[in-house]
């Protein structure tokens, strides 16, 4: 609706659109101001402050796929603005455009009152955007005010000023009210909250105006995270604006002035914080039930396969207790950095283990990936390029790779044992001897669920299987997925881990939620909503 | 198949580039007569060898600078082994052994120590160099001559028939072995997937730590053949012998196409590699250069070598 009215008041005055843009009088930006958030002004004042950033009509296509389309965006100085929505709603494509590592395909930016279109990432941040990612940028070898000055060193006579770099440090740190840090101390050395205190001071030091932060808190323990509260609030009390992203939508509510709701690329909510509760946004961040159809066949559920017992890992695993029953897909949903990737990884035997027992069809086995794939357990890892695949290799030598036979593996036998498995799958390839690098991602993804097909594993632990990949291969896999655990003899077992919950209320039987390190009890499918489940998610069902 | 056909091509060129200069220098065809094709091919013999074992290697994403030391330590225990009255056979099982030790060392502290393999061989390097001159007294040991000394001896007129010295024909037959067990078995699959992807070899069941020690090993026994072979050239067991020949043998592997970054590598090449490496020098040496000169030429080969060969892999694929 507000959206809409942008638009139309961008048209008229010829704003929209990917021509130049006009917005030489500040007073025009005001104007937008004004029609993108009326409740901040509800008298006109021409004291009304330019406020620091507009993000006006902005669009972005992929392909075909439309990732944002028309959203604005306008936070004031000293405001704390959260932006909300599920995993691919389109905030981090915001935020690319923002930082100059993506260019719009319409809409336009201002920062307070100028026009501002990057080139590049650098010229965002010279133009007064810090960007603070959940992953840190910061190079551990160096100390915190080599760090700080990364890129933009104090030089004397041709040589680093260290008393400068210091000082600059220094002051950078007294902004954010963290005196404690010692410039001088190695980044490597420090604590990971206390990184994305130098990572921000960083900002700081390059005169930021406005300062974006990506799921900052998703890998803090509570004592860092309620530090960096307080540092937002003395930071947005000296002006800056602020655009914070997060999952956890207490913690949003709790420190955030106004906030912003996406989904799927488009803006549905937008208005002051207070007031609301956590049910009214999961209710404006859920979508419609997705129109796509999921496959799924009548299940039944045979003996129990997989059992694991009181486990604990050594990183972000904190107590895990199920077991999973031939005939079934399990579900487990969670945000990134929740532990559910270590879960699968202990299972696994990737990652060590603090306590607990692991048993697949009734034995212990032994703890390591060889292990599990001969007792018939198979893992599709999160990350296809950098563990799931030797994208290098051939498409039959990573379909091959956990049970090659052997000891001779000629193409003859290679052609041999993958062309029907390749067939299945449908991944279009010129032949089993290309590199998996050549191909798109959803058949490379095919490729790495394809393994364990092809190792005919009993149980399948599937870490995120369809991100990033398009609608036609998620569909595949879906539809190979309830093939697995309906069609097969004896049915297969599957634990698929997943952060889009309409597919995973859609193809899975019962499914669990990890929150900071612990899952919870399944429950079947039909006993839950994505609500319920959401809330469980974002720490706010407690 | 197209890489190793390119290097062929650039080995004949290389070749016939100097029997050209080395004519228009003397004014005759030398450098294209059996006795110095046999020359160039016995020191390839040598290099090839070792390259093969250095193949495995880095194709695992490994580098083994020690495999120099190990042909000099292989040259004095076979011939402190002859000299002390063992038997050729029986020098020779003490020559090998020597090398695989050596190798296995290499290959314990890559995965146990965490410490990178550049490190690791270049502790080693040293160490087994030291060795050698530890047991040979820091002197050459000049021992009796048997058929050892037959690898890369001038053929006698009843074995005409051979074309070429014996060890050259045992690099061909090793390079052939190594050439299908790195592409047509599953060890060899297996050292592909752990230099390509240490990461994705684990996920999928591959015994990393155990590939990579396998082929260190492996790296020490194909240097002990090539030390063997050294050994038969004069007879002398040399602790000094061979020294900074192992960059040779990496240049050779990489010439030959193999990635340095691991999971890539070509064993046909990295004997074109051998040859090609050996062939400038051979052929420096007969148009008179000096030694300045060819080490000049060699660098600004080896590195464009490389370069051409990455530009056509970035235009490929």
């Amino acid at each position: 609706m507000l959206t809409q009215k942008t638009r139309d008041w961008a048209k008229n005055s010829g704003a929209g659109g990917l021509g130049p843009t006009r917005f030489a009088d500040p007073g025009q930006v005001v104007q937008i101001w004004r029609a993108i958030m009326p409740q901040a002004n509800t008298a006109p004042d021409p004291d009304v402050p330019v406020p620091a950033l507009v993000m006006a009509g902005i669009g972005k296509r992929f392909g075909p796929t439309l990732a944002l389309a028309g959203v604005d965006l306008a936070v004031a100085s000293g405001e704390i603005h959260a932006l909300l929505g599920q995993n691919g709603a389109g905030k981090s494509t915001l935020m690319k455009i923002l930082s100059g590592a993506l260019a719009p395909d319409e809409g336009t930016i201002h920062l307070g009152g100028a026009s501002y279109r990057p080139r590049d990432p650098l010229a965002g941040r010279r133009a007064g955007i810090a960007m603070i990612y959940q992953e840190l940028s910061l190079v551990p070898h160096l100390s915190v005010a080599e760090n700080i000055s990364l890129g933009v060193e104090p030089v004397r006579w041709g040589l680093v000023d260290r008393g400068r770099m210091r000082a600059v440090a220094r002051a950078a740190v007294a902004d954010l009210g963290a005196e404690g840090i010692d410039p001088d101390a190695n980044v490597g050395s420090l604590p990971i909250g206390v990184r994305q205190l130098v990572e921000i001071a960083r900002g700081l030091a390059a005169g930021c105006r406005v300062l974006v932060l990506d799921e900052p808190t998703s890998s803090l323990p509570l004592p860092d995270a309620r530090r960096l509260f307080a540092t937002m609030r003395r930071l947005a009390a000296q002006g800056k604006a602020i655009v914070y992203i997060t999952h956890f939508l207490e913690e949003a509510l709790g420190v955030a002035d106004r906030f912003s709701v996406l989904r799927d690329g488009r803006l549905v909510a937008s208005g002051p914080t207070a007031g609301r509760s956590s049910p009214d946004l999961v209710a404006m961040m859920m979508g419609q039930p997705s129109a796509e159809a999921y496959p799924r066949r009548a299940r039944a559920r045979g003996e129990v396969v997989l059992e694991v017992e009181d486990l604990a890992g050594t990183a972000r695993l904190e107590r895990a207790d199920f077991v999973l029953h031939r005939g079934e897909v399990a579900g487990i949903f969670g945000l990134v950095g929740s532990g559910r990737t270590e879960l699968l990884r202990a299972i696994f035997g990737l990652d060590p283990v603090r306590q607990g027992a692991v048993r697949v069809m009734g034995r212990g086995g032994y703890r390591s990936p060889e292990g599990r794939w001969a007792s018939g357990v198979g893992l599709v890892s999160e990350d296809r390029q950098g563990e799931g695949l030797a994208i290098a290799l051939s498409v039959a030598d990573n379909l091959m790779l956990s049970k090659l036979g052997g000891p001779w593996v000629t193409p003859a036998r290679q052609q041999t044992a993958t062309t029907g498995l390749i067939e299945r799958l449908n991944v279009r390839a010129t032949s089993p001897f290309a590199p998996v690098a050549t191909l798109s991602g959803g058949n490379q993804q095919k490729v790495a669920l394809g393994r364990l097909l092809h190792h005919d594993v009993e149980v399948l632990l599937l870490d995120e299987p369809t991100r990033g990949i398009d609608v036609g291969s998620k569909r595949e896999i879906y539809r190979l997925i309830d093939d697995l655990v309906t069609g097969s003899v004896p049915p297969k077992a599957v634990l698929l881990v997943g952060s889009y919950l309409p597919e995973l209320l859609a193809v899975c039987d019962r499914i669990a939620v990890m929150h900071r390190g612990v899952l919870g009890d399944f429950v079947p499918v039909g006993d839950t909503d994505e609500r319920t489940l959401l809330l469980a998610a974002s720490g706010g069902a407690s | 198949m197209r890489r190793n056909l390119v290097s062929l091509v650039v080995w004949v060129l290389a070749y016939l580039l100097f029997a050209g200069l080395i004519r228009q220098a003397t004014g005759e065809f030398s450098f294209l007569n059996g006795a110095n094709l046999e020359l160039v091919l016995r020191q390839t013999a040598i290099v090839g060898t070792a390259a093969l074992g250095m193949t495995l290697i880095v194709a695992a994403g490994g580098i083994d600078l020690s495999v120099g030391a190990v042909i000099a330590l292989t040259t004095v225990v076979v011939a402190s082994a002859l000299t002390a009255g063992f038997s050729p056979a029986g020098a020779l099982a003490l020559g090998m052994l020597a090398g695989v030790i050596a190798g296995a060392l290499n290959g314990l502290l890559v995965t146990t120590l965490g410490v990178v393999p550049f490190i690791v061989t270049l502790g080693t390097m040293l160490a087994v160099r030291g060795a050698a001159k530890g047991l040979a007294h820091e002197q050459k040991i000049d021992a009796p001559t048997t058929w050892l000394n037959d690898g890369l001896a001038v053929l006698p007129a009843d074995r005409r028939w051979q074309l070429f010295p014996t060890g050259v024909w045992l690099m061909v037959v090793l390079a052939l072995g190594v050439a299908v067990v790195l592409n047509y078995t599953r060890f060899g699959r297996h050292v592909l997937a752990v230099g390509s992807n240490p990461s994705a070899a684990r996920l999928a069941g591959v015994p990393v730590d155990r590939v990579k020690r396998f082929v260190y090993l492996l790296g020490g026994l194909f240097g002990a053949i090539a030390g063997v072979l050294q050994f038969g050239r004069l007879s002398v067991g040399d602790p000094t012998v061979a020294t900074g020949l192992e960059l040779d043998i990496i240049a050779a592997v990489v010439i030959g196409g193999a990635s340095l970054a691991g999971g890539e590598a070509w064993v046909l090449g990295s004997v074109l590699g051998a040859l090609i490496m050996t062939t400038i020098r051979a052929g420096g040496s007969q148009l008179g250069w000096s030694n300045w000169v060819q080490e000049i030429v060699t660098g600004v080969i080896i590195v464009s070598a490389v370069a051409v060969d990455r530009i056509r892999h970035r235009r490929g694929t």
